[in-house]
């Protein structure tokens, strides 16, 4: 009975001292996967300098956050895509008034297994590989195996941007293997010799090979690496956003602007996106 | 004394049967609203227009063609199509016009820097083309707008049920087209239900009938803990062990199969199937098994001949409740089958599933819109199917009750 009550008293002395801590202001960022590890790690840095702030992310996906946003259930809407125009005349009709910040870039690079004799392709061939018209590596001047193609799921932020600028907005085959996460892409790419995929740059790791791409019709070939993505020579890189509307201007200022600073943009770089300056 | 004991007795008696009341009739009504809540949202898809919300698609008033289908529209923007004859028009080259092309004809400055001549221009732009195909959003259609408005046809039952294609995004007109999505499902439940049924039949015989107090204490357990692994490690456990040996021993290009899927979730529904099957069996009457051993039979044959007769309606029983375990598993499925929407037809392609398609594309899927509201009506299907099984087995169990 008596360890009983002790254990009763310790929670509830642990519970009242963390009601009164959150004195300071809370800030909720929900949203893209792809943004989360460096909101995660900025809130982190934030909170150790700001005491008395406290800030939560959650991820769920760019389409979650920005509902949530007009839900009114969080501060901050994290997107690894621009927002749409159904949501963007839902806010409208909401009469919410909202703000649009890029805080980093994300290159996404196109790669195979480390196996493949193929080490660049133009962008038209990258199209009609993942539209189905080319289906053997024989084609772009690679063994005879057939190709696979891994694709992202249809809600991921990082599948629409592909669509957009690779496919030139054509659909994906059919026969495209959707894989739930980067990492799942990564573990088939990696075994799988006919494989082709595509993952944020700050994925790339030794099992796979990324491909030097050409968006001139093949005239030149841009390897996916960081300093190609900041010197502007690689064309896939895609901007994450943060979306917050304008009555918690206040609240959520201080720390976009802490995201913005020389400190801040050394983290993204850090977590291995492409820093706004 | 005693009396008022037995009087605060009976209080509490009552007061505890209120409470159970309460508890139970919440629960009914917390089931049904999420049922109608689902029904609710599910129904919603039908009799819309499968083109993008807030925007429409339009044609040059001469154009003969009144209606084009979801797939047609795909096509179209896809480049498969090309002339307007093809889709019952005349013989002339469709040209594809989005918004983001008006810069291609106008600057900056005739457009306006808040667009406000955009829907001007909009229409002049498609009166002065006649073989245009314009995709744009509804609120820049003018009032006098000079093209026409081109309909699309409207999500109905038999498409949504019979189509083949599954494009939730694809632009300007969504395709939700899930019989590959529900052949997927059923065809990976049966190979599940293949792989696991001998193996589950035979371990469960095994253990009720050969298998001695010790052996039995011990595996008990052993196969119960398979029950309480996270779907996710199995789905991991997948992709990493047994999708790259598949793909060895096939030598297949990709090893993401229904095959995978369907070794799984076997070993995922083998508990299933062990404990009830295994019940049912114990279940036999000892009186029976020993008139067969009198009557010269061996143990081998009162197996057989007896005891798995006997209990055959709480084997199928563990088999159908063994199916349902298999189409409601989302994760680890989602890990290995691939999620290619393309219909079955061997074990060594990859499927996708209704589960994996909720689970995958819930999360980004706008509130409310098509996509979203076809997630649900996916919901609803697997609804029917679950409750279908349900019935199965109340009709197989009561079977056995009246002999």
């Amino acid at each position: 009975m008596k360890k009983r009550e002790r254990i009763a008293w310790t929670l509830f002395t642990v519970l009242t001292i963390n009601i009164f801590a959150q004195t300071g202001i809370t800030i909720k960022i929900k949203g893209s996967d792809t943004c989360l590890p460096i909101s995660q790690k900025e809130a982190e840095q934030y909170m150790k300098t700001h005491a008395g702030s406290s800030i939560s992310v959650i991820g769920g996906g760019s389409g979650v956050g920005i509902a949530a946003l007009f839900d009114g259930t969080t501060d901050i809407a994290m997107s690894s895509r621009p927002i749409k125009l159904s949501e963007k005349l839902k806010m409208q009709e909401a009469g919410k008034a909202y703000k649009q910040i890029i805080i980093g870039y994300d290159a996404l690079s196109v790669i195979v297994h480390p196996e493949n004799k193929v080490s660049q392709l133009t962008r038209e061939q990258i199209e009609a590989i993942y539209t189905g018209k080319i289906t053997n590596w024989k084609a772009v001047g690679g063994d005879d195996i057939a190709i696979v193609v891994y694709s992202r799921e249809s809600s991921s932020g990082t599948f629409e941007f592909f669509k957009e600028h690779l496919l030139k907005n054509k659909n994906y085959t059919s026969k495209a293997l959707m894989m739930p996460a980067t990492g799942a892409i990564i573990q088939s790419v990696s075994q799988t010799k006919g494989a082709i995929g595509y993952v944020g740059l700050a994925y790339v790791e030794k099992d796979i090979k990324p491909i030097k791409i050409s968006y001139d019709q093949g005239k030149n070939f841009v390897a996916p690496s960081m300093a190609n993505a900041k010197n502007k020579t690689y064309p896939v890189v895609r901007p994450l956003y943060y979306y917050y509307t304008t009555n918690v201007e206040k609240k959520v200022k201080p720390f976009i602007d802490y995201i913005l600073t020389a400190e801040g943009q050394k983290i993204i770089e850090q977590v291995g996106y492409i820093p706004v300056k | 004394m005693n009396k008022r004991h037995r009087f605060t007795a009976q209080i509490l008696e009552k007061i505890s049967e209120r409470i159970l009341f309460i508890s139970s009739t919440v629960t009914s009504l917390a089931v049904l609203l999420i049922i109608i809540f689902m029904f609710r949202e599910g129904l919603g898809l039908f009799n819309h227009t499968p083109v993008e919300e807030g925007s429409i698609l339009a044609i040059n008033r001469a154009n003969p063609v009144k209606e084009l289908t979801a797939e047609q529209v795909k096509k179209i923007f896809d480049q498969e199509i090309t002339n307007w004859k093809e889709v019952g028009g005349i013989d002339s080259t469709i040209e594809l016009f989005r918004i983001d092309d008006i810069f291609n004809f106008y600057t900056e400055e005739q457009v306006g820097s808040e667009f406000e001549n955009l829907g001007q221009l909009l229409s002049e732009h498609i009166n002065a083309h006649s073989n245009i195909l314009a995709f744009f959003p509804a609120h820049f259609k003018i009032k006098n707008f000079l093209g026409k408005e081109l309909p699309v046809e409207k999500i109905s039952f038999g498409k949504f049920f019979l189509g083949k294609e599954w494009f939730p995004t694809a632009h300007p007109a969504a395709q939700f087209g899930i019989l590959s999505l529900i052949l997927g499902t059923l065809w990976i439940s049966i190979g599940a239900i293949l792989i696991a049924l001998p193996f589950g039949l035979a371990t469960a015989i095994y253990m009720s009938e050969i298998a001695d107090e010790r052996v039995r204490n011990f595996l008990k357990p052993v196969i119960e803990l398979l029950a309480g692994i996270p779907s996710v490690v199995y789905g991991f456990f997948g992709l990493v062990v047994i999708v790259p040996a598949i793909q060895q021993i096939f030598n297949l290009p990709v090893g993401e199969t229904a095959l995978a899927g369907s070794i799984i979730l076997g070993v995922m529904a083998l508990p299933t199937i062990i404990t009830i099957s295994e019940d049912a069996l114990r279940t036999t009457p000892r009186t029976l098994k020993e008139a067969s051993l009198a009557l010269g039979a061996n143990q081998w044959q009162t197996i057989y001949k007896v005891t798995v007769p006997y209990a055959s309606s709480g084997i199928t029983a563990a088999a159908i409740l063994g199916i349902a375990r298999a189409m409601g598993e989302t994760m680890a499925v989602l890990m290995v089958t691939g999620n290619a929407a393309v219909i079955p037809t061997s074990f060594l392609q990859p499927v996708r599933t209704i589960p994996a398609t909720i689970a995958a594309e819930l999360g980004e899927a706008p509130q409310d819109g098509m996509h979203y509201k076809a997630l649900f009506a996916l919901g609803c299907i697997l609804f029917f199917i679950t409750l279908i099984i349900n019935f199965a087995v109340q009709y197989i169990s009561s079977r056995k009750k009246h002999g």
